[in-house]
Protein backbone atom coordinates (compact mmCIF):
# COMPACT_ATOMS: atom_id res chain seq x y z
CA UNK A 1 0.00 0.00 0.00
CA UNK A 2 2.72 2.41 0.76
CA UNK A 3 4.32 2.11 -2.49
CA UNK A 4 1.45 2.83 -4.69
CA UNK A 5 1.12 5.85 -1.76
CA UNK A 6 4.14 7.13 -2.50
CA UNK A 7 3.91 6.72 -6.15
CA UNK A 8 0.68 8.96 -6.51
CA UNK A 9 1.86 11.21 -4.33
CA UNK A 10 1.29 14.82 -5.75
CA UNK A 11 -0.99 13.34 -8.28
CA UNK A 12 -4.24 14.60 -9.33
CA UNK A 13 -6.25 11.12 -7.46
CA UNK A 14 -3.99 11.99 -4.45
CA UNK A 15 -6.54 13.24 -2.31
CA UNK A 16 -9.21 10.05 -3.42
CA UNK A 17 -6.81 7.34 -2.47
CA UNK A 18 -5.27 8.94 0.74
CA UNK A 19 -8.82 8.78 2.04
CA UNK A 20 -9.30 5.18 1.34
CA UNK A 21 -5.99 4.45 2.84
CA UNK A 22 -6.01 6.39 6.37
CA UNK A 23 -10.24 5.16 6.17
CA UNK A 24 -9.21 1.40 5.98
CA UNK A 25 -5.55 1.22 7.67
CA UNK A 26 -3.57 3.45 9.82
CA UNK A 27 -1.06 5.56 8.03
CA UNK A 28 2.41 4.21 8.72
CA UNK A 29 4.27 7.55 8.17
CA UNK A 30 5.72 9.68 10.99
CA UNK A 31 6.51 13.27 11.68
CA UNK A 32 9.94 14.30 12.30
CA UNK A 33 10.50 16.55 14.95
CA UNK A 34 8.75 19.50 16.38
CA UNK A 35 6.14 19.37 18.76
CA UNK A 36 2.59 17.28 18.90
CA UNK A 37 -0.66 17.30 20.33
CA UNK A 38 -1.69 13.86 20.93
CA UNK A 39 -4.85 12.99 20.45
CA UNK A 40 -6.79 10.04 19.63
CA UNK A 41 -10.17 12.73 19.33
CA UNK A 42 -9.38 13.74 15.38
CA UNK A 43 -12.33 14.30 13.00
CA UNK A 44 -12.81 10.85 11.85
CA UNK A 45 -12.97 9.50 15.73
CA UNK A 46 -15.76 12.05 16.24
CA UNK A 47 -17.30 10.64 12.79
CA UNK A 48 -17.16 7.27 14.04
CA UNK A 49 -18.67 7.96 17.20
CA UNK A 50 -22.00 9.35 16.16
CA UNK A 51 -22.04 6.64 13.76
CA UNK A 52 -22.03 4.06 16.55
CA UNK A 53 -24.64 6.30 18.00
CA UNK A 54 -26.90 6.11 15.20
CA UNK A 55 -26.41 2.18 14.31
CA UNK A 56 -28.89 1.07 17.17
CA UNK A 57 -31.47 3.35 15.46
CA UNK A 58 -30.68 2.20 12.17
CA UNK A 59 -31.15 -1.59 12.83
CA UNK A 60 -34.51 -0.90 14.51
CA UNK A 61 -35.47 0.88 11.75
CA UNK A 62 -35.07 -1.68 9.68
CA UNK A 63 -37.48 -4.07 11.96
CA UNK A 64 -39.79 -1.01 12.35
CA UNK A 65 -40.04 -0.67 8.49
CA UNK A 66 -41.60 -4.11 8.37
CA UNK A 67 -43.29 -4.31 11.33
CA UNK A 68 -45.20 -0.60 10.22
CA UNK A 69 -45.67 -2.77 7.07
CA UNK A 70 -47.64 -5.97 7.99
CA UNK A 71 -49.49 -4.17 10.68
CA UNK A 72 -51.07 -1.67 8.46
CA UNK A 73 -52.03 -4.96 5.62
CA UNK A 74 -53.47 -6.47 9.12
CA UNK A 75 -55.07 -3.29 10.17
CA UNK A 76 -56.65 -3.01 6.63
CA UNK A 77 -57.82 -6.38 6.75
CA UNK A 78 -59.96 -5.53 9.71
CA UNK A 79 -57.44 -7.88 12.32
CA UNK A 80 -55.35 -5.25 14.16
CA UNK A 81 -52.23 -6.95 15.34
CA UNK A 82 -51.35 -6.97 18.92
CA UNK A 83 -47.45 -5.90 19.26
CA UNK A 84 -45.50 -9.13 20.60
CA UNK A 85 -41.56 -7.78 20.85
CA UNK A 86 -40.41 -11.20 19.88
CA UNK A 87 -43.24 -13.15 18.04
CA UNK A 88 -43.85 -10.04 15.48
CA UNK A 89 -41.56 -7.62 15.54
CA UNK A 90 -38.24 -9.26 15.63
CA UNK A 91 -38.99 -11.31 12.30
CA UNK A 92 -37.20 -12.23 9.47
CA UNK A 93 -39.86 -10.93 7.56
CA UNK A 94 -39.64 -7.50 9.24
CA UNK A 95 -36.23 -7.61 8.51
CA UNK A 96 -36.21 -8.95 4.82
CA UNK A 97 -38.88 -5.19 4.05
CA UNK A 98 -35.67 -3.45 5.98
CA UNK A 99 -33.26 -5.04 3.72
CA UNK A 100 -35.04 -4.48 0.68
CA UNK A 101 -36.34 -0.86 1.68
CA UNK A 102 -33.95 1.08 4.25
CA UNK A 103 -30.65 -0.19 3.31
CA UNK A 104 -30.76 1.06 -0.27
CA UNK A 105 -31.45 4.45 1.01
CA UNK A 106 -28.37 4.22 3.00
CA UNK A 107 -26.16 2.72 0.09
CA UNK A 108 -27.52 5.88 -2.08
CA UNK A 109 -26.81 8.40 0.39
CA UNK A 110 -23.67 7.44 0.91
CA UNK A 111 -22.32 6.58 -2.65
CA UNK A 112 -23.68 9.58 -4.06
CA UNK A 113 -22.51 11.45 -1.35
CA UNK A 114 -19.12 10.40 -1.36
CA UNK A 115 -18.71 10.73 -5.01
CA UNK A 116 -19.61 14.55 -4.54
CA UNK A 117 -17.30 14.26 -1.80
CA UNK A 118 -14.30 12.94 -3.82
CA UNK A 119 -14.86 14.86 -7.48
CA UNK A 120 -14.58 18.09 -4.85
CA UNK A 121 -11.77 16.53 -3.24
CA UNK A 122 -9.84 16.03 -6.37
CA UNK A 123 -10.66 19.42 -7.76
CA UNK A 124 -10.02 21.25 -5.14
CA UNK A 125 -6.67 19.76 -4.40
CA UNK A 126 -7.57 19.06 -0.93
CA UNK A 127 -7.97 15.77 1.50
CA UNK A 128 -11.21 14.51 1.38
CA UNK A 129 -12.58 15.16 4.42
CA UNK A 130 -14.97 13.17 6.92
CA UNK A 131 -18.10 15.16 7.47
CA UNK A 132 -19.96 13.36 5.27
CA UNK A 133 -19.55 10.02 6.90
CA UNK A 134 -22.53 11.54 9.37
CA UNK A 135 -24.46 13.22 7.23
CA UNK A 136 -24.45 10.00 4.96
CA UNK A 137 -25.84 8.09 7.61
CA UNK A 138 -28.03 10.84 9.14
CA UNK A 139 -30.34 11.49 5.47
CA UNK A 140 -31.38 7.67 4.98
CA UNK A 141 -33.08 7.90 8.83
CA UNK A 142 -34.78 11.01 8.22
CA UNK A 143 -36.33 10.42 5.12
CA UNK A 144 -39.90 8.52 4.41
CA UNK A 145 -39.29 4.96 3.94
CA UNK A 146 -40.81 4.45 0.62
CA UNK A 147 -38.71 8.09 -0.81
CA UNK A 148 -37.90 7.12 -4.41
CA UNK A 149 -33.88 6.76 -4.22
CA UNK A 150 -33.42 8.98 -7.63
CA UNK A 151 -34.73 11.89 -5.46
CA UNK A 152 -32.78 11.00 -2.85
CA UNK A 153 -29.88 10.90 -5.19
CA UNK A 154 -30.79 14.17 -6.62
CA UNK A 155 -31.24 15.74 -2.82
CA UNK A 156 -27.99 14.34 -1.12
CA UNK A 157 -25.94 16.11 -4.86
CA UNK A 158 -27.99 19.61 -3.69
CA UNK A 159 -27.79 19.07 -0.19
CA UNK A 160 -23.63 18.41 -0.23
CA UNK A 161 -23.24 20.84 -3.15
CA UNK A 162 -24.83 23.86 -1.83
CA UNK A 163 -25.31 23.22 1.57
CA UNK A 164 -21.17 22.41 2.37
CA UNK A 165 -19.25 22.88 -0.43
CA UNK A 166 -19.67 25.99 -1.93
CA UNK A 167 -19.24 27.54 1.27
CA UNK A 168 -16.06 25.62 1.40
CA UNK A 169 -16.26 21.82 2.58
CA UNK A 170 -16.55 20.59 6.27
CA UNK A 171 -16.32 22.97 8.57
CA UNK A 172 -16.98 25.90 6.38
CA UNK A 173 -20.93 25.00 5.95
CA UNK A 174 -23.21 27.45 7.73
CA UNK A 175 -25.80 24.99 6.96
CA UNK A 176 -26.29 21.53 7.78
CA UNK A 177 -26.04 19.66 4.91
CA UNK A 178 -28.53 16.95 6.23
CA UNK A 179 -30.72 19.20 6.35
CA UNK A 180 -30.78 21.01 3.72
CA UNK A 181 -31.34 17.70 1.90
CA UNK A 182 -34.98 17.01 4.13
CA UNK A 183 -35.80 20.73 3.27
CA UNK A 184 -35.17 20.72 -0.40
CA UNK A 185 -37.19 16.98 -0.77
CA UNK A 186 -39.89 18.71 1.28
CA UNK A 187 -40.04 21.24 -1.07
CA UNK A 188 -39.10 19.45 -3.97
CA UNK A 189 -41.03 16.45 -4.06
CA UNK A 190 -43.92 17.62 -1.26
CA UNK A 191 -45.86 14.62 -2.70
CA UNK A 192 -43.24 11.86 -1.28
CA UNK A 193 -42.44 13.86 2.09
CA UNK A 194 -45.73 14.03 3.65
CA UNK A 195 -49.22 13.25 3.54
CA UNK A 196 -50.54 9.91 4.56
CA UNK A 197 -48.87 7.24 2.54
CA UNK A 198 -45.28 7.64 2.31
CA UNK A 199 -44.59 6.94 5.98
CA UNK A 200 -45.33 3.15 5.42
CA UNK A 201 -44.35 0.66 2.75
CA UNK A 202 -46.27 0.05 0.17
CA UNK A 203 -49.03 2.16 1.29
CA UNK A 204 -48.13 4.65 -1.89
CA UNK A 205 -48.34 1.75 -4.16
CA UNK A 206 -51.63 -0.01 -2.60
CA UNK A 207 -53.49 3.57 -2.68
CA UNK A 208 -56.97 3.43 -3.94
CA UNK A 209 -56.50 -0.33 -4.51
CA UNK A 210 -58.60 -2.96 -2.77
CA UNK A 211 -55.90 -3.74 -0.41
CA UNK A 212 -55.15 -0.54 0.26
CA UNK A 213 -53.07 0.34 3.67
CA UNK A 214 -53.16 3.32 5.96
CA UNK A 215 -49.41 5.34 6.44
CA UNK A 216 -50.55 7.56 8.66
CA UNK A 217 -48.67 9.05 11.54
CA UNK A 218 -49.92 10.46 14.89
CA UNK A 219 -49.18 13.89 14.17
CA UNK A 220 -50.94 13.59 10.63
CA UNK A 221 -53.93 11.91 12.81
CA UNK A 222 -53.74 14.64 15.29
CA UNK A 223 -53.45 17.66 12.48
CA UNK A 224 -56.33 16.60 11.51
CA UNK A 225 -58.37 16.10 14.66
CA UNK A 226 -58.68 12.06 14.26
CA UNK A 227 -57.89 10.02 17.76
CA UNK A 228 -54.83 8.54 17.98
CA UNK A 229 -54.02 4.52 18.71
CA UNK A 230 -50.76 4.35 19.38
CA UNK A 231 -50.07 4.02 23.14
CA UNK A 232 -47.34 6.12 25.18
CA UNK A 233 -45.36 2.86 25.36
CA UNK A 234 -45.22 2.30 21.89
CA UNK A 235 -44.66 5.77 20.84
CA UNK A 236 -41.58 6.07 23.23
CA UNK A 237 -40.34 2.51 22.18
CA UNK A 238 -40.87 3.36 18.73
CA UNK A 239 -43.38 1.17 17.23
CA UNK A 240 -45.07 3.87 15.39
CA UNK A 241 -44.98 5.07 11.47
CA UNK A 242 -42.85 8.10 11.14
CA UNK A 243 -39.48 8.59 8.84
CA UNK A 244 -37.21 5.88 8.93
CA UNK A 245 -34.82 6.07 12.25
CA UNK A 246 -37.13 8.59 13.84
CA UNK A 247 -39.02 6.94 15.60
CA UNK A 248 -37.76 4.96 18.72
CA UNK A 249 -36.89 7.56 21.93
CA UNK A 250 -35.73 5.64 24.15
CA UNK A 251 -32.81 4.40 21.36
CA UNK A 252 -32.51 8.09 20.50
CA UNK A 253 -31.96 8.82 23.97
CA UNK A 254 -29.60 6.10 24.38
CA UNK A 255 -27.58 7.49 21.51
CA UNK A 256 -27.68 10.66 23.23
CA UNK A 257 -26.17 9.71 26.06
CA UNK A 258 -23.60 8.37 24.74
CA UNK A 259 -22.73 10.94 22.39
CA UNK A 260 -23.07 13.17 25.81
CA UNK A 261 -20.82 10.62 27.52
CA UNK A 262 -18.41 10.49 24.88
CA UNK A 263 -18.27 14.56 24.88
CA UNK A 264 -18.69 14.90 21.50
CA UNK A 265 -22.00 16.44 21.44
CA UNK A 266 -23.40 19.17 23.36
CA UNK A 267 -25.78 18.32 26.97
CA UNK A 268 -26.33 22.01 27.14
CA UNK A 269 -28.09 22.09 23.43
CA UNK A 270 -30.20 18.82 23.77
CA UNK A 271 -31.26 19.99 27.48
CA UNK A 272 -32.49 23.42 26.67
CA UNK A 273 -34.25 22.17 23.38
CA UNK A 274 -36.18 19.92 25.56
CA UNK A 275 -37.02 22.61 27.32
CA UNK A 276 -37.75 24.93 24.57
CA UNK A 277 -40.09 22.25 23.35
CA UNK A 278 -41.62 21.49 26.71
CA UNK A 279 -42.42 24.99 27.27
CA UNK A 280 -44.03 25.72 23.96
CA UNK A 281 -45.90 22.61 24.29
CA UNK A 282 -47.48 24.05 27.83
CA UNK A 283 -48.50 27.20 26.09
CA UNK A 284 -50.28 25.50 23.20
CA UNK A 285 -51.85 23.22 26.67
CA UNK A 286 -52.93 26.80 28.74
CA UNK A 287 -54.34 27.79 24.96
CA UNK A 288 -56.85 25.03 25.02
CA UNK A 289 -57.03 24.36 29.40
CA UNK A 290 -58.63 28.30 29.37
CA UNK A 291 -61.06 27.84 26.59
CA UNK A 292 -59.28 29.91 23.64
CA UNK A 293 -59.90 27.87 20.90
CA UNK A 294 -62.60 25.04 20.29
CA UNK A 295 -62.77 21.64 19.16
CA UNK A 296 -63.39 22.58 16.05
CA UNK A 297 -60.27 24.67 15.12
CA UNK A 298 -58.28 22.91 12.92
CA UNK A 299 -55.31 23.30 15.57
CA UNK A 300 -57.09 22.02 18.14
CA UNK A 301 -55.93 18.09 17.89
CA UNK A 302 -52.34 19.26 17.91
CA UNK A 303 -52.50 21.90 20.45
CA UNK A 304 -54.28 19.32 23.31
CA UNK A 305 -51.98 16.83 22.83
CA UNK A 306 -49.76 17.06 25.75
CA UNK A 307 -46.91 18.87 26.24
CA UNK A 308 -44.62 15.77 26.69
CA UNK A 309 -45.58 13.72 24.07
CA UNK A 310 -44.29 16.02 21.47
CA UNK A 311 -40.95 14.51 22.90
CA UNK A 312 -41.38 10.89 21.76
CA UNK A 313 -43.89 11.64 18.15
CA UNK A 314 -42.01 12.95 15.02
CA UNK A 315 -38.82 13.56 14.40
CA UNK A 316 -38.34 16.32 17.37
CA UNK A 317 -36.12 13.98 19.35
CA UNK A 318 -33.49 13.08 16.55
CA UNK A 319 -33.55 16.22 15.59
CA UNK A 320 -32.53 17.49 19.10
CA UNK A 321 -29.72 14.80 19.55
CA UNK A 322 -28.28 14.42 16.24
CA UNK A 323 -29.14 17.57 14.35
CA UNK A 324 -29.30 20.56 16.45
CA UNK A 325 -25.68 19.27 17.88
CA UNK A 326 -24.07 19.63 14.96
CA UNK A 327 -20.64 21.16 15.97
CA UNK A 328 -20.33 22.93 12.78
CA UNK A 329 -23.54 25.15 12.69
CA UNK A 330 -24.55 24.85 16.04
CA UNK A 331 -23.26 27.83 18.90
CA UNK A 332 -20.13 28.03 20.16
CA UNK A 333 -20.66 29.63 23.84
CA UNK A 334 -22.47 28.20 26.52
CA UNK A 335 -24.80 30.86 26.85
CA UNK A 336 -24.99 30.67 23.16
CA UNK A 337 -25.87 27.27 23.27
CA UNK A 338 -28.32 27.43 25.91
CA UNK A 339 -30.27 30.20 23.92
CA UNK A 340 -29.65 27.69 20.32
CA UNK A 341 -31.30 25.02 21.97
CA UNK A 342 -34.12 26.91 23.75
CA UNK A 343 -35.20 28.09 20.23
CA UNK A 344 -35.07 24.83 18.11
CA UNK A 345 -37.23 23.19 20.81
CA UNK A 346 -39.71 26.28 20.76
CA UNK A 347 -40.26 26.92 17.09
CA UNK A 348 -40.17 23.35 16.14
CA UNK A 349 -43.78 22.76 18.13
CA UNK A 350 -44.79 25.77 17.22
CA UNK A 351 -44.19 24.93 13.34
CA UNK A 352 -45.41 21.50 14.05
CA UNK A 353 -48.72 22.91 15.53
CA UNK A 354 -49.90 25.65 12.86
CA UNK A 355 -47.74 24.15 9.80
CA UNK A 356 -50.70 22.83 7.54
CA UNK A 357 -48.16 21.19 5.47
CA UNK A 358 -46.71 19.30 8.16
CA UNK A 359 -46.79 15.40 7.72
CA UNK B 1 -16.94 46.92 -43.26
CA UNK B 2 -18.46 46.04 -39.82
CA UNK B 3 -21.41 47.42 -38.52
CA UNK B 4 -20.70 48.74 -35.36
CA UNK B 5 -16.89 50.48 -34.78
CA UNK B 6 -14.81 48.01 -32.29
CA UNK B 7 -15.86 50.61 -29.48
CA UNK B 8 -19.55 50.68 -29.98
CA UNK B 9 -19.56 46.71 -30.16
CA UNK B 10 -18.21 46.52 -26.98
CA UNK B 11 -20.85 48.67 -25.65
CA UNK B 12 -22.94 45.03 -26.30
CA UNK B 13 -20.63 42.57 -25.66
CA UNK B 14 -19.19 43.56 -22.64
CA UNK B 15 -22.57 43.60 -20.28
CA UNK B 16 -23.32 40.02 -21.98
CA UNK B 17 -20.52 38.61 -20.03
CA UNK B 18 -17.78 40.36 -18.19
CA UNK B 19 -19.82 43.27 -17.01
CA UNK B 20 -23.35 41.47 -16.96
CA UNK B 21 -25.98 43.64 -14.83
CA UNK B 22 -27.41 40.86 -12.57
CA UNK B 23 -23.97 38.23 -12.06
CA UNK B 24 -20.97 41.08 -11.84
CA UNK B 25 -22.75 44.12 -11.25
CA UNK B 26 -25.61 41.85 -8.76
CA UNK B 27 -28.52 44.59 -10.04
CA UNK B 28 -32.30 44.05 -11.00
CA UNK B 29 -32.09 40.71 -8.80
CA UNK B 30 -35.75 41.33 -7.56
CA UNK B 31 -37.11 40.53 -10.69
CA UNK B 32 -34.83 38.21 -11.73
CA UNK B 33 -35.81 35.97 -8.89
CA UNK B 34 -39.61 36.49 -9.16
CA UNK B 35 -40.85 36.19 -12.47
CA UNK B 36 -38.41 33.16 -14.06
CA UNK B 37 -40.58 30.29 -12.81
CA UNK B 38 -41.66 30.30 -16.86
CA UNK B 39 -39.78 30.69 -19.96
CA UNK B 40 -42.61 32.72 -21.42
CA UNK B 41 -42.83 35.84 -18.35
CA UNK B 42 -38.91 35.80 -18.43
CA UNK B 43 -38.79 36.45 -22.29
CA UNK B 44 -41.39 39.00 -22.11
CA UNK B 45 -39.90 40.69 -18.76
CA UNK B 46 -36.67 40.89 -20.73
CA UNK B 47 -37.85 42.16 -24.07
CA UNK B 48 -39.73 44.79 -21.74
CA UNK B 49 -36.97 46.16 -20.46
CA UNK B 50 -35.05 46.21 -23.69
CA UNK B 51 -37.58 48.42 -24.76
CA UNK B 52 -37.47 50.69 -22.17
CA UNK B 53 -33.65 50.85 -21.58
CA UNK B 54 -33.03 51.40 -24.58
CA UNK B 55 -35.76 53.88 -26.12
CA UNK B 56 -34.99 55.76 -22.25
CA UNK B 57 -31.30 55.96 -23.04
CA UNK B 58 -31.90 57.94 -26.29
CA UNK B 59 -34.64 60.26 -24.43
CA UNK B 60 -32.09 61.17 -21.51
CA UNK B 61 -29.34 61.22 -23.51
CA UNK B 62 -30.54 63.66 -26.46
CA UNK B 63 -31.63 65.94 -22.98
CA UNK B 64 -28.35 65.38 -21.05
CA UNK B 65 -27.41 69.06 -21.81
CA UNK B 66 -30.89 70.54 -20.64
CA UNK B 67 -31.88 68.43 -17.37
CA UNK B 68 -30.40 70.54 -14.52
CA UNK B 69 -28.48 67.93 -12.48
CA UNK B 70 -30.07 68.92 -9.19
CA UNK B 71 -33.45 67.53 -10.30
CA UNK B 72 -32.11 65.21 -12.79
CA UNK B 73 -33.60 61.81 -10.64
CA UNK B 74 -37.11 63.25 -11.12
CA UNK B 75 -36.37 63.60 -14.66
CA UNK B 76 -35.45 60.21 -15.41
CA UNK B 77 -37.91 58.89 -13.58
CA UNK B 78 -40.69 60.30 -15.08
CA UNK B 79 -38.70 59.43 -18.47
CA UNK B 80 -38.84 55.27 -17.28
CA UNK B 81 -41.89 55.85 -15.79
CA UNK B 82 -43.84 57.24 -19.14
CA UNK B 83 -42.52 53.98 -20.80
CA UNK B 84 -43.20 51.82 -18.73
CA UNK B 85 -46.62 52.62 -18.53
CA UNK B 86 -46.40 52.14 -22.44
CA UNK B 87 -45.26 48.52 -21.79
CA UNK B 88 -47.63 47.65 -19.25
CA UNK B 89 -50.69 48.79 -21.31
CA UNK B 90 -49.23 47.21 -24.23
CA UNK B 91 -49.10 43.87 -22.43
CA UNK B 92 -52.73 44.38 -20.94
CA UNK B 93 -53.68 44.95 -24.23
CA UNK B 94 -52.39 42.47 -26.61
CA UNK B 95 -51.20 39.79 -23.61
CA UNK B 96 -53.81 40.27 -21.09
CA UNK B 97 -52.97 36.67 -19.25
CA UNK B 98 -49.24 37.51 -19.23
CA UNK B 99 -49.63 40.23 -17.96
CA UNK B 100 -51.58 39.22 -15.23
CA UNK B 101 -48.72 36.42 -14.18
CA UNK B 102 -45.75 39.23 -14.70
CA UNK B 103 -48.46 41.84 -12.33
CA UNK B 104 -46.85 44.22 -10.29
CA UNK B 105 -43.34 43.32 -11.76
CA UNK B 106 -43.62 45.06 -14.92
CA UNK B 107 -44.24 48.65 -13.30
CA UNK B 108 -41.55 47.91 -11.00
CA UNK B 109 -39.35 47.89 -13.85
CA UNK B 110 -39.21 51.54 -12.68
CA UNK B 111 -37.47 50.57 -9.51
CA UNK B 112 -35.39 48.17 -11.53
CA UNK B 113 -31.36 49.37 -10.40
CA UNK B 114 -30.11 48.99 -14.22
CA UNK B 115 -32.52 51.71 -15.55
CA UNK B 116 -31.71 54.00 -12.98
CA UNK B 117 -27.58 52.91 -13.39
CA UNK B 118 -27.23 53.13 -17.10
CA UNK B 119 -29.24 56.36 -16.87
CA UNK B 120 -26.93 58.07 -14.26
CA UNK B 121 -23.57 55.96 -15.25
CA UNK B 122 -23.97 56.32 -19.49
CA UNK B 123 -26.90 58.29 -20.98
CA UNK B 124 -25.95 61.48 -18.88
CA UNK B 125 -22.51 61.47 -20.77
CA UNK B 126 -22.63 60.14 -24.18
CA UNK B 127 -24.32 60.72 -27.09
CA UNK B 128 -27.73 59.04 -28.32
CA UNK B 129 -26.49 55.98 -30.64
CA UNK B 130 -23.73 55.01 -27.71
CA UNK B 131 -26.90 55.43 -25.23
CA UNK B 132 -28.86 53.08 -27.52
CA UNK B 133 -26.37 50.67 -27.77
CA UNK B 134 -25.53 50.83 -24.12
CA UNK B 135 -29.02 50.06 -23.17
CA UNK B 136 -29.57 47.49 -25.82
CA UNK B 137 -26.36 45.85 -24.31
CA UNK B 138 -27.69 45.83 -20.92
CA UNK B 139 -30.69 45.02 -21.50
CA UNK B 140 -29.87 41.78 -23.51
CA UNK B 141 -26.99 40.73 -20.25
CA UNK B 142 -29.85 40.97 -17.90
CA UNK B 143 -31.98 39.17 -20.63
CA UNK B 144 -29.87 36.18 -21.42
CA UNK B 145 -29.36 35.95 -17.54
CA UNK B 146 -33.57 35.75 -16.94
CA UNK B 147 -33.71 33.35 -20.11
CA UNK B 148 -30.89 30.76 -18.52
CA UNK B 149 -32.80 30.51 -15.11
CA UNK B 150 -36.26 30.68 -16.29
CA UNK B 151 -35.20 27.89 -18.80
CA UNK B 152 -33.71 25.50 -16.19
CA UNK B 153 -36.73 26.63 -13.51
CA UNK B 154 -39.63 25.43 -16.20
CA UNK B 155 -37.80 22.82 -17.34
CA UNK B 156 -36.96 21.09 -14.02
CA UNK B 157 -40.32 22.38 -12.02
CA UNK B 158 -42.53 21.97 -14.73
CA UNK B 159 -41.66 19.90 -17.17
CA UNK B 160 -42.41 22.16 -20.10
CA UNK B 161 -41.03 25.13 -21.68
CA UNK B 162 -42.79 28.27 -23.30
CA UNK B 163 -45.94 26.22 -22.03
CA UNK B 164 -45.68 23.24 -23.91
CA UNK B 165 -44.64 20.10 -22.28
CA UNK B 166 -41.37 18.41 -23.82
CA UNK B 167 -40.80 15.78 -21.09
CA UNK B 168 -44.66 14.00 -21.28
CA UNK B 169 -47.33 13.94 -19.39
CA UNK B 170 -47.06 13.95 -15.49
CA UNK B 171 -50.90 12.72 -15.19
CA UNK B 172 -51.11 10.64 -17.73
CA UNK B 173 -47.63 9.25 -16.93
CA UNK B 174 -45.92 9.26 -20.25
CA UNK B 175 -42.81 10.19 -21.73
CA UNK B 176 -40.17 10.66 -18.57
CA UNK B 177 -42.51 10.72 -16.13
CA UNK B 178 -43.41 6.59 -16.62
CA UNK B 179 -39.80 6.22 -15.25
CA UNK B 180 -40.85 7.33 -12.00
CA UNK B 181 -39.76 10.92 -13.08
CA UNK B 182 -41.34 13.86 -10.81
CA UNK B 183 -41.08 17.06 -11.68
CA UNK B 184 -39.31 19.23 -8.66
CA UNK B 185 -41.68 21.36 -7.06
CA UNK B 186 -38.36 23.44 -5.38
CA UNK B 187 -37.72 25.56 -8.67
CA UNK B 188 -41.27 26.84 -8.81
CA UNK B 189 -40.81 29.05 -5.85
CA UNK B 190 -38.64 32.11 -5.64
CA UNK B 191 -35.15 30.69 -3.66
CA UNK B 192 -35.06 28.15 -6.19
CA UNK B 193 -34.05 31.21 -8.79
CA UNK B 194 -31.61 32.64 -5.93
CA UNK B 195 -29.93 29.07 -6.16
CA UNK B 196 -29.76 29.00 -9.91
CA UNK B 197 -28.52 33.02 -10.63
CA UNK B 198 -25.83 31.84 -7.47
CA UNK B 199 -24.60 29.06 -9.83
CA UNK B 200 -24.57 30.47 -12.72
CA UNK B 201 -22.14 33.41 -10.67
CA UNK B 202 -20.34 30.38 -9.77
CA UNK B 203 -19.44 28.89 -13.31
CA UNK B 204 -18.88 32.22 -14.85
CA UNK B 205 -16.21 32.78 -11.84
CA UNK B 206 -14.52 29.78 -12.37
CA UNK B 207 -14.43 30.09 -15.69
CA UNK B 208 -12.64 33.60 -15.59
CA UNK B 209 -11.24 34.01 -11.88
CA UNK B 210 -10.31 37.93 -13.14
CA UNK B 211 -13.88 38.57 -12.14
CA UNK B 212 -13.58 37.62 -8.31
CA UNK B 213 -13.24 40.01 -6.04
CA UNK B 214 -10.74 40.22 -3.52
CA UNK B 215 -11.84 40.69 0.03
Amino acid sequence: MHEIKLKYQGKKMAPAFNAFHTFLFTPNETTHGGTHVKAADDLKRTMNTVIMALIPVLLFSMFNAGYQHYAAIDAANGTPRTLSFFENFLTWDNLRIGIIKVLPLVVVSYGVGLIVEFIFAVIKGHEVEEGYLVTGMLVPLIVPVDTPLWMLAVAVVFGVVIGKEVFGGTGMNILNPALTIRAFLFFAYPTWMSGDKVWVHGAVERAGGSDAISGETILGSLAQNADVSYSVSDMFFGFIPGSVGETSTLLILIGGLFLIFSKIASWRIMLSAVIGSLVMGLIFNQVVELGWITETSKFYGLMSFEFWKHLIVGGLAFGIVYMATDPVTGSRTNRGKWIYGFLIGFISVMIRVFNPAYP
Amino acid sequence: MALLSKKDANLIKDPLADNNPITIQVLGICSALAITAELKASVVMAVSVMFVLGLGNVVISLMRNIIPSKIRIIVQLIVVATLVIIVDQVLKAFAYELSKTLAVFVGLIITNCIIMGRFEAFALGNGPWRSFLDGIGNSLGYGIILVIVGFFRELLGSGTLFGIPVLGDPIEKTGLYSTGYENNGFMIIPPAALIVVGIIIWVQRSGNPALVEEN
